[in-house]
């Protein structure tokens, strides 16, 4: 037996008694495939959460090359350290931990070596409190075409902290659960929760400058402008 | 209830996590509160329009080519 197979076969042992008769995640077949020298089983994977992890990576970064070196660097990690991937939590998630930890250590790069965490400016007391209460229009997509509307929600998102955009894609654009997002980010389920609500109302507060009612074409010269700030 | 209570319950309603006491609370705020049910609403429709818009493409092209040399590097692990 390889010593590749015998640190696997206790890990799977493992995860398929504790399951019982469940299935074991076609995820962690994969894995235990590309553990063993399977690139075509890892290249499943990769274009399995390419997208998710493209897209985490540029909240992050909130720049397209360094995303794409994110991507390279984060999938290529993880098939290095793929003994150490337990099963007992999903591989999605273990990858993404990953992948932010190197989007970080880019950022610190591009800011010359200045220390960048997920803790980075949160402490702000904006988005406790809502604001703008105006209604929005019934149906505020009708207001802007697609690619439009696609720079209004860049432009929104990347006026959040970094460690509140990153919450708010694990949880609310990913659907990871509150449990998942904090044992990616490292955080406490509290802080999680404080920072999605905050996340939350911030976009909200900001979108209500396009969308509430009667808005529409004036937001549009506003979105010229720079509208969100 | 007022209003700083019902938001700090706000998540709970959003993800329909409130247990049926509370949740009954809320509900009664709400059909009293037009503020706090804008808020709800509109809350629950950013949540939306993030989830249903991809505002991040990843082009076939650079997928392609990020997949190339993911696999490359892999292979000479």
């Amino acid at each position: 037996m390889s010593a590749v197979a015998t640190i696997l076969k206790p890990i799977m042992s493992s995860s398929i008694q504790s399951q019982g008769t469940a299935e074991v995640h076609p995820d962690v077949l994969l894995v235990e495939r590309a553990r063993q020298g399977d690139v075509a089983a890892y290249e499943k994977l990769v274009r399995q959460y390419d997208r998710q992890v493209f897209r985490i990576a540029q909240h992050i970064v909130q720049n397209r090359e360094d995303a794409e070196d994110v991507v390279q660097d984060a999938f290529l990690k993880a098939y290095e350290k793929l003994d150490q991937f337990q099963g007992n939590s999903k591989f999605y998630t273990w990858l993404v931990r990953i992948a932010v930890n190197e989007a970080l250590m880019r950022l610190r790069k591009r800011r010359t070596g200045k220390m960048v965490s997920i803790d980075e400016d949160v402490e702000t007391e904006e988005g406790s409190m809502p604001r703008d209460l105006a209604d929005w229009s019934p149906d505020p997509e009708a207001l802007y075409g697609q690619s439009e509307m696609a720079d209004i929600l860049r432009k929104t998102i990347q006026g959040l902290p970094p460690g509140f955009r990153v919450v708010f894609v694990l949880r609310d654009v990913d659907g990871l659960s509150t449990e998942e997002t904090a044992e990616t980010l490292g955080l406490s389920i509290p802080a999680v929760k404080s920072r999605l609500l905050r996340a939350r109302l911030q976009l909200r507060e900001r979108l209500s400058r396009y969308f509430k009612k009667g808005e529409g074409n004036g937001s549009r010269a506003k979105l010229g402008q720079g509208g969100v700030k | 209830m007022t209003c700083t209570e019902f938001l700090a319950q706000l998540d709970d309603m959003l993800d329909q996590d409130a247990a049926l006491p509370l949740r009954a609370d809320l509900e009664e705020h709400l059909r009293e509160c037009e503020h706090c049910e804008i808020t709800l609403n509109t809350t629950r429709k950013t949540i939306q329009i993030y989830r249903s818009h991809e505002i991040y493409e990843l082009p076939d092209d650079l997928r392609e080519r990020l997949h190339q040399a993911i696999l490359a590097k892999c292979r000479k692990c």
